[in-house]
């Protein structure tokens, strides 16, 4: 089902996020590789970013490493079930300067079972999950392959919706999530019930002291149990997005 | 009848317009297959977007429908009071009877004599090219029967080209837009009525206001409200008594045929395709 899913939503997948974060979307993926990754600072890194679609954070990734730290040798492996995603993502660094170097590559795989001969054992100084594993059927699968697939000292770095933590808030985030957006999917794609699924998948989500705790299951090493400077986790915009990060000791 | 006639004097009149649009904030269940609810708010957001949509890209007939579904609250009662106060009405709000190739056998309306209103539909189909199933589903009116009404009124649109004898080209679905905006009242038909001539040229914009709309206009307050007629019990009765009945009479000028459309061979091709999978999954089962 989820297949069906991204490959209706593939080709309006960037303008449907545009309007229903309103823009954000590129605030929380900027912050994400900026903050939470900030990859080039310790050298050139061999990157895997799963459910990489449409290249947002890939591309994000090798832009931050060339401007920030002048580094030209980090790589960015590019890995999503949907190969009709991976189109767009392929059509999308056909206009950047990383189309046909060794910096980007692009593998159609399952995250809950990375194969042993494309990735091998502890091969990945950085393993990236955005707005992907809560689709994935189950999330234990997809931290195992992540822990088996990352170097000891690899870092684990997930990027997902989660519920906001004030209630009143919230109250305004279900209202917007369950009126608007299948709407807006409905006008500007044709398509409500990809919409719907999308919205309804957010909640099913486990919370943020529970995922972390998944994480912790899979053998990652995690901060405590809280949100912001220390914690496991760290959320923006008052928790409509979070960052959860472990690193494979 | 006049535009004036149908503004409501009183709240009593409104009852089923009211009910129709609520300010609830949970959603309820679907009332018939197909149903989406919405409250007064999205009712509201889903019109403005699919008006900006349609507008913009009249390719995208979901949005043209919608608009005509978010709108059409106000006229939907008026329609299905008629029907009720007509013994024909009636009979066809208890059957709720649907026009496709399903429920519709062409076959059948071939064989009958030409100058039947079943023979003239059928011919009129072939001439044009357009086929009964391509109008879309009705999703977002909530009371069961009303959304009928708007199915039905989506419909039946084809038979009112086969009254008058009029092709599918952009003129002609603007006249009879014009006849239906006055004839039913339906709001979305008034939209279209105004804004399409504005897509057209200028010298079919001058023959469809010397030569139709008066027509239309004249036909529309004369002839018996067409939402009660139970077209599908008249194939086989003559088109000119029909119409003689209904109140109905010609456009002073004839109309101009231009090229088939695909629509007819596409969907015969679909349908070909699904039927030959189908029979391909029995046999492989």
């Amino acid at each position: 089902m989820v297949q069906s899913v991204f490959s209706n939503v593939a080709s309006r997948y960037d303008l449907m996020n545009d309007a229903m974060s309103l823009y954000t979307h590129r605030l929380w993926k900027d912050d994400f590789v900026r903050h939470s990754l900030d990859p080039g600072r310790r050298g050139p890194l061999n990157v895997l970013d799963v459910a990489g679609g449409t290249g947002d954070i890939a591309l994000r990734i090798l832009d931050h490493a060339r401007e920030k730290y002048a580094d030209r040798e980090t790589t960015v492996t590019m890995v999503d079930l949907n190969p009709e995603m991976l189109q767009e993502g392929r059509t999308r660094f056909k206009k950047t300067m990383y189309h046909n170097t060794p910096q980007i590559d692009f593998v159609v795989a399952n995250a809950q079972e990375l194969p042993e001969d494309t990735f091998p054992s502890d091969s990945a100084d950085l393993y990236t999950i955005a707005f992907g594993i809560r689709n994935c059927t189950s999330i234990p699968d997809v931290l195992k392959s992540a822990y088996r697939v990352l170097k000891p000292g690899g870092v684990f770095a997930c990027l997902e919706f989660s519920i906001p933590i004030n209630p009143l808030f919230r109250r305004v985030y279900d209202d917007y999530s369950f009126s608007i957006i299948p709407l807006l999917g409905t006008i500007l794609a044709g398509d409500r019930e990809s919409y719907q699924y999308l919205v309804e998948s957010i909640r099913k989500f486990p919370t943020q002291p529970e995922f972390a705790q998944m994480i912790r299951d899979a053998g990652f090493t995690t901060g405590e149990d809280k949100d912001g400077k220390g914690g496991a986790w760290r959320g923006l915009f008052g928790g409509i997005a979070s960052i959860h990060t472990g690193v494979k000791v | 009848m006049s535009i004036l006639a149908r503004i409501p004097k009183s709240p009593t009149q409104l009852p089923r317009a009211a009910l129709a649009l609520q300010g609830r904030r949970h959603r309820s269940a679907p009332a018939y297959p197909g149903h989406i609810p919405l409250n007064a708010f999205e009712n509201a957001f889903l019109a403005v977007g699919s008006g900006i949509t349609a507008l913009l890209n009249p390719r995208r007939g979901d949005m043209v429908a919608a608009l005509g579904e978010t709108t059409g609250q106000c006229a939907l009662p008026g329609l299905l009071d008629k029907m009720l106060s007509s013994p024909e009405g009636r009979r066809v709000l208890k059957a709720r009877p649907r026009v496709n190739t399903d429920t519709v056998s062409l076959p059948s309306l071939r064989a009958l004599p030409a100058n039947t209103f079943g023979n003239t539909y059928v011919s009129w189909l072939d001439r044009t090219g357009v086929t009964p199933d391509t109008r879309s589903q009705v999703h977002y009116i909530n009371d069961p029967e009303l959304a009928y009404v708007m199915q039905r009124y989506r419909e039946c649109h084809d038979f009112y080209h086969t009254l008058f004898g009029f092709p599918v080209s952009v003129q002609y679905e603007l006249a009879l837009k014009v006849f239906e905006a006055l004839h039913f009242g339906l709001p979305m038909a008034y939209m279209s009525a105004l804004l399409g001539p504005l897509r057209v040229k200028s010298e079919l914009k001058a023959m469809l206001l010397r030569d139709y709309v008066p027509w239309a206009m004249r036909v529309a307050a004369e002839c018996k409200p067409l939402i009660t007629v139970y077209w599908e019990e008249r194939w086989e009765q003559d088109l000119g008594e029909l119409k003689a009945e209904l109140g109905a009479w010609d456009p002073p000028v004839e109309a101009k045929w231009g090229k088939k459309l695909t629509e007819s061979d596409r969907e015969a091709a679909r349908r070909a395709k699904a039927a030959a999978a189908e029979s391909a999954g029995d046999a492989s089962v």
